[in-house]
């Protein structure tokens, strides 16, 4: 990785250089892909929003070194809470209210207004983002406050154990007031709109979107959506590493009792930490269930979070270059392999031997083991020692042998 | 009443099973302060070794008596998830002993995908139906029904938790256990092999496991890879409650958790007005161990304290 550094403190020409590059290769992208067929654009629409919740989680994990199992659920919270306010599937909820209790569903569809009955709620994107980002960070508060006490093993049991919490009901809130519409999910969400232009093209152009005179794909329209939006998480989560806050973190990671002699108030500081992580989770799942047009609590599983956090691990926990090469590696690979493997396997031995969801597992659960075996600090780990979560003082006895610099 | 009744008995059928998974991650956590999360898929493999031992019995014994072939399965299924458990620890965690914690954490995942992801390419990614080899005809108990599956699960669920009291108190091996749970630097120093006593921690714990899986599967006549995964965090749910590192806590932990959770699962309807159905039996688990890591983080029996981990 020597080619590009991003050290903007210690070597500021080079990193903004190297930055410069690299907005040019990513602006340049999806014009390139493009020629290969909508499919490799669409992955990369996909791997930004790995990109954007492996940030989000780096926050809780790496920075704080709170392990959070349960990180999906966040991304639940915003998808869930897009397809209910801005489908059809709100109209579903105020009918199943009125059959229960008619009083307050007829209230209800009073206050809303009468259209709600059959056409249901559609906000705009816009506007259910920074809910999504509030009820995320709200649920990240409150599933932070009863594990304060916790640390390592048992805080990855518990926060694994609400994201299934979460699952379960997403699974199950379809009886008897209809909310989540249970395993088939929640379908026909409205795509995003900036400034009237519809993202995923106007009915009829062949998702084509229109802008001015120009138009192009609408999977590239959300490439561009996305990686603007995972700029800006790059910018926030890589300021806060460097605030105040961030280094307070980083004193609770490091030594938690230390922290708090020195005056930091840890309980705060903790539940900043999940309620933070947890807000980008929000508004990229917002972002995942108005690009998909439809969610269900498929895409919600434990797997998820482990595969979440593999990208953080693998990339280098704590580092955010890191974590977003982790990222891009983790959430291209399996699209990778179908693309690659697959038809490869096909020509040399005549049958697929072993399938491209087999085969990511197994890189998956490779990946996490040889890496904390060998580069336990990750592929690209921090060059400042500082930034990496390598010290444990929780238990002298099993110090990790790492004298500090 | 007769719910009541009946629900006790699922509950005590559940936790037993939950229980001798519970001892696993209870001696492996007293030894090494660790969580061996890749426990439930040990679980999942004991139940695919049992259902293929009975598959090739079922070829080629076909005149068998059920619960014979069973216990053959059950006797198959413990050697190879012990030797499992013991891979386990040699590639994951052993070099890892003395890194910072979220290492061991880390690579306990990626052994549990891993073991789940060669059971995927082994048995397939489909649900596999596990044979009924006992009678399914339920004997009633006071109102309540009760199946000989379930009765066979009880006795030997009792059976191998009297062994293990019997091998942890009475043995050498299990005096061993007990020094290096208590403080493994001063064990070793009285010449206690610490390497030897986890592999046979491991070994211990797998075999347990390996019991419960065949159950699990007999129990439900259905299993698959990932089956696992959910068995697993509710023992090790079993195991907090009860108090983590103390064996009798995990039996004891195992049992009451198995009986709030059937308990849960036949009353929630009534309490919330039928607003939740019995489908959020699995969400009584994760309950229980927020409640008691908040409230009593040393469980039931146990004297550790939930903010050393």
């Amino acid at each position: 990785m020597a080619l590009l550094n991003f050290d903007t403190v210690h070597n500021p020409r080079k990193a903004y250089t190297s930055l410069a590059l690299l907005l040019v290769v990513m602006l340049a992208f999806p014009f390139f892909a493009q020629n290969f067929g909508n499919s490799w654009v669409r992955i990369a629409d996909l791997a930004l929003l790995y990109i954007m919740l492996a940030l989000g989680l780096n926050v809780v994990v790496g920075f704080a070194g709170l392990l959070d199992l349960g990180y999906i659920a966040f991304y639940a919270l915003g998808a869930y809470l897009t397809g209910l306010l801005a489908s059809p599937q709100f109209a579903v909820l105020v009918e199943s209210l009125i059959n229960l209790h008619p009083g307050t569903g007829e209230a209800l569809a009073a206050v809303l207004g009468d259209d709600i009955r059959t056409n249901g709620i559609h906000l705009s994107v816009w506007f259910i983002v920074p809910l999504a980002a509030l009820l995320a960070g709200v649920f990240g508060a409150i599933l932070g406050a009863p594990t304060l006490k916790l640390r390592g093993d048992y805080l990855a049991i518990v926060t694994l154990g609400f994201g299934e919490i979460i699952r379960i009901f997403m699974n199950n809130l379809n009886d008897p007031i209809n909310i989540t519409n249970g395993p088939q999910g929640i379908n026909l969400i409205d795509p995003i709109k900036v400034f009237g232009v519809d993202l995923a093209g106007a009915a009829g152009s062949g998702a084509m979107v229109q802008v001015g005179s120009f138009s192009l794909p609408s999977v590239n329209a959300y490439y561009f959506l996305f990686l603007l939006l995972t700029i800006a998480t790059i910018f926030m989560t890589s300021r806060l590493q460097h605030s105040r806050l961030g280094r307070a973190w980083v004193a609770i990671r490091e030594d938690e009792i230390a922290a708090k002699a020195m005056g930091i108030n840890t309980r705060n500081v903790k539940l900043l930490a999940f309620s933070m992580g947890a807000s980008f989770g929000g508004v990229a799942g917002a972002m995942f269930a108005a690009f998909q047009g439809f969610v269900s609590p498929e895409s919600f599983s434990l797997t998820e979070s482990i595969a979440v956090l593999a990208m953080v691990v693998l990339g280098g926990i704590g580092h955010i270059p890191g974590v977003v090469l982790g990222g891009a590696l983790l959430a291209a690979l399996p699209e990778v392999l179908r693309h690659v493997v697959e038809p490869l396997q096909q020509q040399l031995f005549g049958q697929i031997l072993i399938e491209a969801e087999v085969l990511r597992q197994l890189l998956y659960g490779l990946a996490m083991v040889l890496i904390m075996l060998t580069r336990p600090a990750g592929l690209w780990p921090s060059p400042k020692h500082e930034d990496r979560p390598d010290a444990d003082s929780d238990t002298k006895e099993q110090s990790s042998g790492v004298v500090p610099a | 009443m007769d719910t009541f009744i009946q629900q006790i008995i699922n509950g005590l059928v559940l936790g037993s099973m939950y229980a001798l998974v519970a001892l696993g991650y209870t001696m492996v956590y007293g030894v090494l302060n660790l969580i061996n999360f890749a426990h439930g898929d040990v679980l999942m493999i004991g139940a695919m070794i049992g259902l293929t031992i009975l598959n090739i019995l079922g070829a080629h014994f076909p005149e068998m008596a059920g619960g014979l072939q069973l216990l053959i399965a059950i006797v198959g299924a413990i050697p190879c998830c012990m030797i499992v458990n013991v891979l386990i620890e040699r590639i994951a965690y052993r070099r890892l002993r003395n890194a910072p914690r979220l290492a061991p954490l880390i690579t306990a995942i990626g052994m549990s995908i891993l073991l789940q992801t060669f059971a995927m390419m082994i048995w397939g990614r489909n649900p596999l139906p596990f044979p009924q080899l006992l009678s399914t005809e339920p004997i009633a108990v006071g109102g309540a029904v009760i199946s000989i599956t379930q009765v066979l699960l009880l006795a030997l669920a009792a059976l191998s938790m009297g062994g293990l009291v019997l091998l942890v108190e009475k043995t050498k091996m299990g005096r061993a256990m007990r020094a290096v749970a208590e403080n493994p630097r001063v064990a070793g120093l009285m010449g206690v092999d610490s390497n030897r006593v986890i592999v046979y921690t491991f070994a211990i714990g797998a075999a347990l496991a390996a019991v419960a899986g065949v159950m699990w599967g007999a129990n439900y006549a259905s299993i698959q890879f990932a089956m696992g995964t959910i068995p697993g965090l509710k023992a090790f749910c079993a195991a907090v409650l009860g108090g983590i590192g103390n064996i009798y806590g995990a039996m004891i932990g195992g049992i009451v958790l198995g009986i709030i959770e059937s308990l849960g699962a036949g009353y929630i309807g009534d309490f919330t007005g039928g607003f939740l159905g019995s489908h959020y039996q699995d969400i009584f688990a994760f309950i229980v161990l927020i409640l008691v890591l908040t409230v009593r983080p040393s469980g039931i029996m146990g004297e550790r304290v939930a903010d050393r981990a």
